[in-house]
């Protein structure tokens, strides 16, 4: 089906199944353990044994030996595959640092051997008997030092934020310069971690040529390509199976070690590996939010227009990786007639910085957020009415292009109203509740939708069960349910009788979880399936296709009224096809849109800060099942309180490598740290984006929220912090005297 | 993990001697800190000795007028203990604000005196730790530095002591009574339970090879205003930036040690006199000989102003 104009009326408008709080059908097995994730599916093939993963000491350099003997001859081990056995291997897509082979180090824990033994603690305990002689050199480890050599380099996050290396509109030197107003200020935001609660594991087997992966995998039909690249072997020969998957936020988005060296272990052993890359791991071996330093100028008139607005950021790679995009979302926030945006990229040797939830804009959004509460200030505006003020509903670099619907200002009025802004103090330092300084703060969020094809296959059986399967996988965010509702929708029948398949490279290619692209596309794909299933039905049954209602299990056509299951009494009626999408998002900007307020408690004494309260208003299209998108929503604002209060990872800029690298070291809040959270979602629908007029959640609930935290904390002490996250020691010595 | 034997000791004098009797050998308790490092090789026993068995898990009163605390009793039950929480408060709130409820279930009271630092170069065994590995060096002196100690460091090492019960206990002036694999048991004070880095910061307690912890004592009543204000990035589930224990009395009068700034609980008594003139001075001789890194600069005035916000919390 091709979505090339707008969505008029359809059957998903009915709203019986679509958009009603609907738990997860998956519930009941993840409560009760029989979701079996990647490292626990002991019964998919018999005879698995264990890998253990060993990580180079060093992160630049070469391994100039590696001795075996030892452990060769260890307890249990059958089969031991390093780095010197092979030439590197190809790297999959959108990845900068090779995975495996050859002697060259790239990073730090950069995997240089697999050993597969028995038992797990046979492979772990073989792998320490290891001993490596390298050869060091001498890295670059240090953003801030790199930064003033830095290019200037666009790239895309390949989640949909992009940027070239320069874009300019009018004049923003000449604008600034004359601006009444300004604003000129730094910031820094740290290399973060995903730290999903499942690592990333995976369990392979080889029948003849015939690879079978089951792995833990945001993005199938990418998977399935790339380990075909990185091993040399034709793609058609790769099977993956990701039904469930215990976190990604980007880090699963490819393939990584831990399939590479499961596929070679298993080759080399000639029987199943399973193998989880262990936490210590994790943090220097594969994936994260690179560090930025950004640089935001805002030029105003005294009315509090925006005349002239400037984002640079500079962040680090390795060589071949990519900007962290976050400037892309000033380019579209506000409106704004001379701008200028940049992206500088430092080549580093610290481990590969890749996509993580909101790549771009979850930095990005974190900085702007906070210099437009800089420059509200400044103008003696308060920050929500600054906002509206500077609203736009067409793209500023491309007057003809109007966003296909943005509410942004709904989303303020609106939070504004229920979280009792008018309540707050303009002031700051002026609240006190014991030994709390409380402040509230303020902050938009903006993250874009994006449009990709989506495939899926649905069957009708003489039971009246519909059954949906494509390779969309569901990271913990509710893609089965929604995936049900729709089909339940489409075709007439109850959730009780959807049943949905997922994650297996032998379904039809969806657009997968990534870039809040998930649900939109994934149900439309679904939606577009069941249009054919609902033609194959009508035909099957002699209706007249224009006037058929599938409803309560039956479908009616005038006074005639049929069980839908006797569609299917002669044989399973089987339809596939896929979304794909026109010139929509290139004509009409596609984007969402929500307001974060907090409320914080800071330490009078101590400086530790703690969230009191948190809003989100999100105008993010027709909201599919608002219970598993609410959960988005606060997962996202308890990730964006990590990144505006803890989360950071530490660099050794001697030793170039991430220090805390485990999850007592790598802090990320726990329930403690998160107080009563609200989401509010406006009723609205977009029908620019699918068929199902719906857009994503998952990345724009972290967009802005880092932003309004640390506005509160500003709020509550009247001490801006720059460099994020805001821990205690930035706050400490700019306190008011201790009582 | 390297693999080890294993056995069950059925009284104190037999695991001390177990442990004597075989080189590498380890007591295990709740092995919430221990079977971590043994993961990771960090440790490496060739024999563990369970001391689960032995019986040493009841809390009673001692004959001068305190209690005597068996070395297996689980943090859980002697934060939750009704004397404990009564008369030795500290000691209850410095135990409910460590770790998290499982990891106290399991928690003992001598293994929680003994476990190991926080530090992250000795948590990765490709790193030189002057700790883990006598002589390869310090990783943190001049790297990431932000959790460690601030006084009574050296050169050779600048870790902390992690435990948030061994602050309350310090504070208290609990003693630890052992028995030593020839059956001799001794007394010692907490003061000097817990060893300075030095040049052998591997060298972590008074403790002897295969000497067994079979309880802490702690002294008769005290009274006062108990406080254990623990300081950190998160509001749980975190090991501790500064911590603070204190005993205080309505005149102003007290006692007070801190928590993560050094290779033990850090207490001079010395200073204590000063507490009724406020933080300040107090907080002047605590640190007196602080030689703070870059990154954990902070540490002095977040000690200074803890004390304060404790002090003012006592007398209101
Ligand atoms: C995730 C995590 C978070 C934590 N957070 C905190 C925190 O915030 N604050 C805090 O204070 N602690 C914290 N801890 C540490 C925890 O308190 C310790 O792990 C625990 O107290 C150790 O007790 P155990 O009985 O399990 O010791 P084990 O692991 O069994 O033993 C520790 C050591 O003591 C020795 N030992 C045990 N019993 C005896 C004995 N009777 N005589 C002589 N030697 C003995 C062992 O040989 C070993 O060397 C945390 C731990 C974890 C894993
Ligand atoms: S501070 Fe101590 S524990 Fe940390 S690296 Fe240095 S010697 Fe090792």
């Amino acid at each position: 089906m091709r979505f090339d104009t707008p969505a008029t009326t359809n059957p998903i408008d009915q709203l019986k199944v679509v958009g009603k709080p609907t738990d997860r059908i998956d519930g009941r097995h993840k409560t009760s353990g029989t979701a079996h994730y990647a490292y626990e599916r002991h019964d998919v093939v018999p005879d698995q044994a264990y890998g253990f993963v060993l990580g180079a000491a060093i992160a630049k350099g070469q391994v100039a030996a590696m001795h075996l003997e030892e452990a060769k001859t260890a307890p249990g081990v059958v089969a031991i595959v390093t780095t010197l056995d092979m030439p590197r291997l190809e790297r999959g897509m959108m990845n900068a640092a090779y995975l495996f082979g050859g002697p060259v180090i790239q990073h730090y824990h950069q995997a240089i051997a697999v050993v597969v033994a028995e038992t797990f603690e046979q492979a772990r305990a073989a792998a320490y008997l290891i001993r490596v002689d390298y050869e060091p050199e001498a890295g670059k480890f240090d953003l801030a030092a790199e930064a003033p050599n830095a290019p200037l380099v666009g790239d895309d996050s390949g989640e949909g934020s992009s940027g070239p290396p320069e874009v300019r509109v009018g004049d923003f030197e000449g604008a600034f310069a004359a601006a009444e107003i300004k604003l000129d200020e730094s910031y820094t935001t740290p290399d973060e971690s995903h730290a999903m609660m499942e690592p990333h594991a995976t369990i392979a087997a080889w029948d003849g040529d015939q690879l079978t992966l089951w792995t833990s995998n945001q993005m199938i039909a990418w998977g399935k390509r790339s380990i075909a690249k990185i091993l040399g072997i034709p793609a058609q020969k790769v099977r993956l199976d990701s039904p469930y998957i215990g976190g990604g936020f980007g880090a699963k988005l490819f393939i990584r070690a831990d399939a590479v060296l499961a596929a070679l272990g298993a080759k080399a052993a000639q029987r199943p590996v399973k193998l989880a890359l262990a936490r210590p791991l994790i943090a220097n071996n594969t994936t994260h939010r690179p560090a930025t330093m950004q640089r935001i100028r805002i030029g105003a008139n005294p009315d509090g227009i925006i005349t002239a607005i400037a984002h640079e950021s500079t962040s680090g790679n390795l060589a071949d990786g990519k900007p962290e995009t976050a400037v892309s979302q000033t380019r579209l926030l506000y409106a704004g007639a001379n701008r200028l945006m940049a992206m500088r990229l430092a080549p580093l040797d610290l481990p590969e910085g890749n996509a993580m939830r909101a790549p771009g804009e979850a930095p990005g959004m974190m900085v702007l957020e906070v210099a437009i509460d800089e420059m509200a200030e400044k103008l003696g505006l308060d920050p929500v009415q600054f906002r509206i003020l500077n609203d736009t509903q067409i793209d500023p670099e491309n007057p003809d292009r109007r966003f296909s619907h943005r509410d942004l200002v709904g989303c303020l009025r609106l939070g504004a109203e229920r979280f009792g802004w008018d309540q707050r103090n303009p002031q700051p330092t002026q609240v006190r509740d014991g030994h709390w300084l409380v402040g509230m703060g303020v902050a938009a969020g903006f993250r874009n939708n994006l449009l990709t094809k989506s495939a899926a296959r649905v069957r009708l059986d003489r039971e009246g069960v519909v059954t949906v399967e494509t390779d969309m996988t569901d990271i913990g965010t509710g893609s089965y349910t929604i995936i049900a509702q729709t089909a339940a929708e489409m075709m007439g029948v109850a959730l009780d009788k959807v049943v949905v398949r997922l994650g297996d490279s032998s379904f039809p290619a969806s657009a997968g979880s990534g870039g809040q692209w998930g649900a939109n596309n994934a149900t439309a794909g679904v939606y577009a399936a069941c249009v054919k299933l609902r033609e194959a039905v009508v035909q099957q049954l002699g209706f007249n296709s224009a006037d058929a209602v599938f409803s309560g299990g039956d479908v009616r056509s005038g006074n005639r009224s049929v069980l839908l299951a006797d569609a299917a009494s002669a044989g399973d009626l089987v339809a596939e096809d896929l979304i794909e999408y026109g010139n929509l998002a290139k004509t009409h900007q596609q984007s969402t849109f929500a307001a974060h307020f907090v409320e914080v408690g800071v330490d009078a004494a101590t400086g530790e800060v703690r969230v009191r309260r948190m809003l989100a208003v999100c105008a993010a299209g027709r909201i599919l099942n608002p219970k598993s998108a609410r959960s988005q929503v606060i997962g996202a604002m308890t990730m964006g309180v990590g990144a505006a209060l803890m989360e950071e990872l530490a660099v050794d800029k001697r030793r170039g490598f991430f220090v805390n690298h485990d999850l007592a070291g790598y802090e990320v809040p726990v329930h403690a740290d998160i107080p009563h959270q609200d989401v509010i979602f406006l009723d609205e629908v977009d029908p620019m984006s699918s068929p199902m007029k719906a857009k994503g959640v998952a990345e724009l609930g972290i967009c802005g929220v880092g932003a309004a935290v640390a506005n509160a904390v500003y709020h509550a002490t009247g001490i801006r912090v720059r460099d994020y996250p805001i821990t205690l020691d930035k706050l400490i010595d700019r306190l008011p005297e201790a009582v | 993990m390297r693999s080890f034997t294993y056995e069950r000791a059925n009284t104190p004098g037999e695991a001390a001697a177990a442990v004597a009797r075989t080189p590498g050998a380890r007591f295990i308790a709740g092995g919430t800190n221990l079977l971590d490092l043994m993961k990771l090789q960090i440790e490496t026993p060739t024999h563990l000795v369970d001391v689960n068995g032995l019986k040493l898990d009841t809390i009673e009163p001692a004959p001068e007028g305190g209690l005597r605390i068996g070395a297996l009793v689980r943090n859980t039950d002697l934060a939750a203990d009704e004397r404990v929480r009564r008369d030795y408060a500290v000691l209850s709130r410095a135990l409910l604000a460590g770790a998290s409820g499982q990891l106290r279930n399991r928690a003992t009271t001598a293994g929680n005196l003994l476990q190991r630092t926080r530090c992250p170069y000795f948590y990765d065994t490709a790193q030189p730790c002057n700790k883990r590995q006598p002589g390869s060096g310090c990783s943190a002196l001049d790297g990431v530095s932000r959790q460690l100690g601030i006084v009574g460091v050296s050169d050779a090492c600048i870790a902390t002591n992690p435990s948030d019960m061994a602050v309350a206990m310090r504070v208290l002036d609990a003693t630890v009574e052992t028995v030593k694999p020839g059956g001799v048991s001794r007394t010692i004070p907490i003061a000097e339970f817990h060893r300075l880095p030095g040049d052998t910061p591997h060298v972590e307690t008074a403790l002897e090879a295969g000497e067994l912890i079979i309880a802490v004592t702690l002294p008769p009543p005290l009274g006062g205003r108990q406080i254990y204000r623990k300081v950190r990035d998160r509001a749980s589930y975190a090991f501790a930036l500064v911590s603070v224990a204190a005993v205080i009395h309505q005149d102003g009068t007290g006692r007070v040690a801190l928590g993560g700034v050094a290779h033990k609980p850090w207490r001079i008594e010395a200073a204590e006199a000063d507490l009724p003139r406020g933080p300040k001075v107090v907080t002047e001789q605590l640190l007196a000989d602080a030689k703070p890194t870059h990154d954990n600069a902070f540490k002095r005035p977040l000690v200074e102003r803890t004390l304060g916000a404790v002090i003012s919390q006592a007398r209101n």
